[in-house]
């Protein structure tokens, strides 16, 4: 997948975020063969961050990601992404502007706002945004050159819930690359997303909240790669009757 | 003079953003830095000079998704 002039080989993208431990964090990352990682910033002191996690981090030598997690405005994310940037060293940024808090739904129109001033300012836009078309044309139109639209919401787990919708962007924009972010549970899931022609999965509470974390980072790339192999190798079509797979021709009669 | 840093009262000698970073005890810490809710880059902290009830947010890396 080539994103900003970057090529990726690995298609899954993973969260660093909600992991029982560093070390489980460390070894969960490398068992998903992910070079990209999600990372966030927070207030100076909270638990689980600093400058360990940041240390952890750059020992794995992966590509950082950083997000405007929780953010509800136009100007907390923009003002996050400037700090983000600094601190980590990168001009990617995983553009997040809430605006619902039941469903961590993005406020698309904060969205193609803030999206349009950072790439200005020279961001290399990652938007999270919904399944919409229009609201995708309109993030392209901003100057991101990437779109994460939800398989469902974050964390939640229940996988694609609309294939229609996520079939139609990637038919729409087949030269974009697109990347299922949030909503993803099981590695059928991320092996769906796949099939669906899309170019990547990022996800980080199926495997985080998993009772066994790094298995499941193994599941995930195994499952990213299967579905990226299913979906190059042209699947058939479904069908609602059934048709013999083995030869008509040929068949003896055992008739007395 | 009291400023509210990361949301709590500080009692703070140095009046630009820089010094108080060191009085707070983060020299060397790899942080970036908001004024009156403006993100500070590095470079602009020495001339960044702070009022009595400024707000400064410190923030840090931290796992995310």
């Amino acid at each position: 997948m080539l994103v900003y002039g970057t090529e990726l080989r690995s298609r899954l993208l993973l969260g660093t975020a909600q992991y029982p431990s560093p070390a489980v964090l460390a070894e969960a990352v490398r068992a998903s063969g992910a070079e990209v990682v999600t990372v966030s910033l927070r207030r100076e002191g909270v638990a689980g961050g600093g400058q360990g996690f940041w240390q952890l981090v750059r020992d794995l030598g992966v590509r950082v990601l950083p997000n405007t997690a929780g953010c509800h405005t136009v100007k907390e994310a923009v003002t996050t992404a400037r700090m983000a940037r600094e601190v980590f060293s990168t001009p990617w940024i995983k553009l997040e502007v809430i605006g619902e808090d039941d469903t961590l739904q993005p406020d698309v129109f904060g969205l193609v706002e803030a999206a349009r001033i950072l790439s200005a300012e020279g961001f290399q836009v990652f938007p999270y945004t919904t399944d919409d078309l229009v609201v995708a044309g309109r993030l392209l139109d901003a100057g991101c050159q990437v779109l994460m639209p939800w398989g469902a919401p974050i964390g939640s787990g229940r996988g694609i819930n609309n294939p229609y919708a996520l079939r139609s962007l990637r038919a729409h924009f087949p030269n974009v690359p697109l990347v299922v972010d949030a909503g993803i549970g099981l590695p059928s899931h991320a092996a769906q997303a796949m099939e669906l022609g899309y170019d990547a999965v990022l996800l980080n509470t199926a495997v985080a909240r998993a009772g066994d974390p790094v298995r499941m980072a193994r599941a995930m790339a195994r499952a990213v790669e299967a579905g990226r192999l299913a979906f190059e190798a042209d699947p058939m079509e479904a069908r609602d009757m059934a048709a013999p797979s083995s030869p008509v021709i040929g068949m003896p009669v055992f008739g007395a | 003079m009291t400023i509210i840093v990361n949301g709590k009262p500080r009692e703070v000698k140095a009046a630009t953003l820089d010094a108080v970073l060191a009085e707070l005890g983060y020299n060397g810490a790899h942080v970036a830095t908001a004024h009156r809710g403006e993100f500070v880059p590095a470079a602009a902290r020495a001339a960044c000079r702070l009022e009595e009830g400024d707000r400064v947010e410190i923030l840090s890396p931290i796992g995310g998704g």
